[in-house]
């Protein structure tokens, strides 16, 4: 297993109270595999990204990559926020190199890879821009170039395309697939949108909040690559329905069968 | 993999962008505006002064200004008052930014270290001025030491709080790229607080600046501060005047300074 998560529970205290963001989650994911994470606001689902990429620490349980339990961040697993995180007095080519700069990678071996990742996710043109020049969905490929350039061998993406328009997401994740059919990488790739989860992935897990907890796994076996005709075929359709009744009506498994009833307010917001 | 032409990447290079704004901010008509009320303002103080208001007028005041750079006096003045302000605003600036990210950075330097900046901050440091004569004679040392006090802590609270402010998600990013705390510190604080810590200078020179006249007026031999101190006891109005003038030119002369350094260190930011 590349990733290991091994009944893994995280308490925060609010307050007087105990929040309990994960409760006795584990979960397996293959070399190369890419899974996407889908559930209401306060599932977890970042917190549970945050412990694999080492930036919190589980209450108990353990996290293994590569059979190695997780103690802060490393090189091996890149991260792509969905704040963009750009350093923004750096220009594109300098924020993708900030990385290979802390590997201690010389000057020129830095420009070249800095080079390859921008080309690759077509930001050659604007390599010298300043972030602030940059559309959102630039900056998000920007990132992606930057987790990329330290040659992870897992990316974790926490709701990447979560603040761009409909149009500017479609496009990322058909363009995030193609590189990474071409730079192969473990993903656990979180969002609230269905459809983008269900595109993604080739195994979609649901999680369900209060506690925190993984509440279904649908696998899509349905072969990559994938492109509009995928998104607009029937077997989409019918995981994008399963997938959707999975996360929006988890007060009970005969509501989401029956596939009537409308989700309530409390549920549909994430 | 295909390049993806954002509306943005296909509308305009960035730099023609950027550019763009910057030419519509600098346009003639607000200089032109600018003027006028220069124009206008000179206009009212000559009438005012014509009408009767123990005013000198602004010929008066021009000639007085000639004679006193002829004889070398206004530019002893000003060079002794830019020496006290820089010198006390350089060592301010020196001591407040190290202190402010010490204080940003470490819990404990800053619970040891924030009572003396707070109790400090509430005495204007021109109340520090008797004590500080007291203490160290009537020389240079004083007044430099308060121009120090009040650059000092106006820049320290601005960088501290600039530390502060850094985004957490940036701390975040550089550290999933591998940077451990002394790089996070180098590449991502120190950028990121340095709009923090070039608004804290500029409110510091300007606080030098005006404590800098104000020790002057009080115990020295030289100065612009000391000049119009001196010109009163005589009744001269038009050196009033000159010192007057002196001083807002300087003032505005040093800020600027500062906003193009501010202007060309902080250029990434988003707003301005």
């Amino acid at each position: 297993m590349k990733i290991s998560v091994q009944s893994v529970t995280k308490t925060f205290a609010l307050g007087k109270d105990m929040f309990t963001a994960l409760d006795e989650v584990s979960l397996d994911i293959a070399d190369n595999e890419f899974i996407t994470v889908v559930g209401p606001s306060g599932c977890g689902k970042s917190t549970l990204l945050n412990i694999l990429a080492g930036l919190e620490e589980p209450t108990s349980g353990r996290a293994l990559v590569d059979g190695v339990p997780v103690s802060g961040p490393g090189p091996e697993r890149g991260v792509i926020f969905q704040q963009y995180a750009l350093f923004p007095w750096l220009t594109v080519r300098k924020n993708v190199e900030f990385g290979l700069k802390t590997a201690g990678a010389g000057k020129a071996e830095r420009r070249e890879r800095a080079q390859h990742f921008i080309d690759l996710v077509g930001l050659g043109e604007f390599a010298d821009a300043l972030p602030k020049m940059l559309s959102g969905g630039m900056r998000q490929r920007c990132a992606i170039a930057r987790a990329y350039a330290v040659n992870p061998s897992i990316l974790l993406m926490d709701e990447p395309f979560g603040a761009l328009d409909a149009l500017t997401r479609v496009k990322l994740q058909e363009q995030l697939l193609d590189t990474w059919s071409q730079e192969q990488r473990t993903v656990m790739f979180i969002t609230h949108d269905v459809d983008e989860a269900v595109f993604l992935a080739n195994r979609v897990i649901v999680m369900a909040a209060r506690p925190g907890r993984i509440y279904d796994v649908i696998d899509v076996d349905l072969p990559y690559p994938r492109s509009e005709d995928f998104r607009l075929s029937p077997e989409f359709a019918v995981l994008r329905n399963r997938v959707w009744h999975s996360v929006y009506h988890q007060d009970g498994r005969s509501s989401a069968d029956s596939g009537t009833s409308l989700p309530s307010p409390a549920t549909a917001r994430s | 993999m295909a390049v993806i032409s954002d509306q943005t990447a296909r509308g305009a290079k960035p730099r023609d962008r950027a550019g763009g704004r910057t030419r519509a901010r600098a346009g003639g008509l607000p200089l032109l505006l600018n003027a006028v009320s220069i124009g206008l303002g000179i206009a009212v103080w000559w009438a005012l002064a014509l009408a009767g208001l123990k005013l000198p007028t602004p010929p008066e005041v021009v000639a007085q200004a000639i004679t006193l750079i002829g004889n070398g006096t206004l530019g002893k003045d000003v060079l002794a008052s830019l020496t006290r302000v820089l010198i006390g605003f350089a060592l301010g600036t020196a001591a407040a930014v190290p202190v402010g990210f010490l204080m940003g950075w470490y819990a404990v330097i800053r619970g040891l270290v924030e009572p003396w900046i707070q109790f400090f901050r509430t005495v204007p440091p021109l109340a520090i001025i008797p004590l500080a004569i007291v203490l160290m004679g009537i020389g240079e040392a004083p007044k430099i030491f308060v121009i120090f006090l009040a650059a000092f802590l106006a820049c320290v609270i601005s960088t501290f709080q600039g530390v502060v402010n850094v985004d957490r998600t940036l701390i975040n990013a550089a550290r999933v790229l591998g940077a451990k705390d002394a790089g996070i510190f180098a590449r991502v604080v120190v950028p990121a607080s340095t709009p923090f810590i070039l608004v804290g200078m500029r409110v510091g020179l300007g606080s030098a600046w005006a404590t800098l006249v104000a020790a002057e007026l009080i115990a020295a031999q030289q100065g612009l501060g000391f000049r119009m101190q001196n010109a009163q006891l005589y009744y001269d109005l038009p050196t009033i005047f000159v010192g007057l003038i002196s001083i807002g030119i300087l003032g505005l002369l040093m800020d600027r300074v500062l906003l193009m350094a501010e202007r060309k260190l902080t250029g990434w930011q988003e707003r301005r």
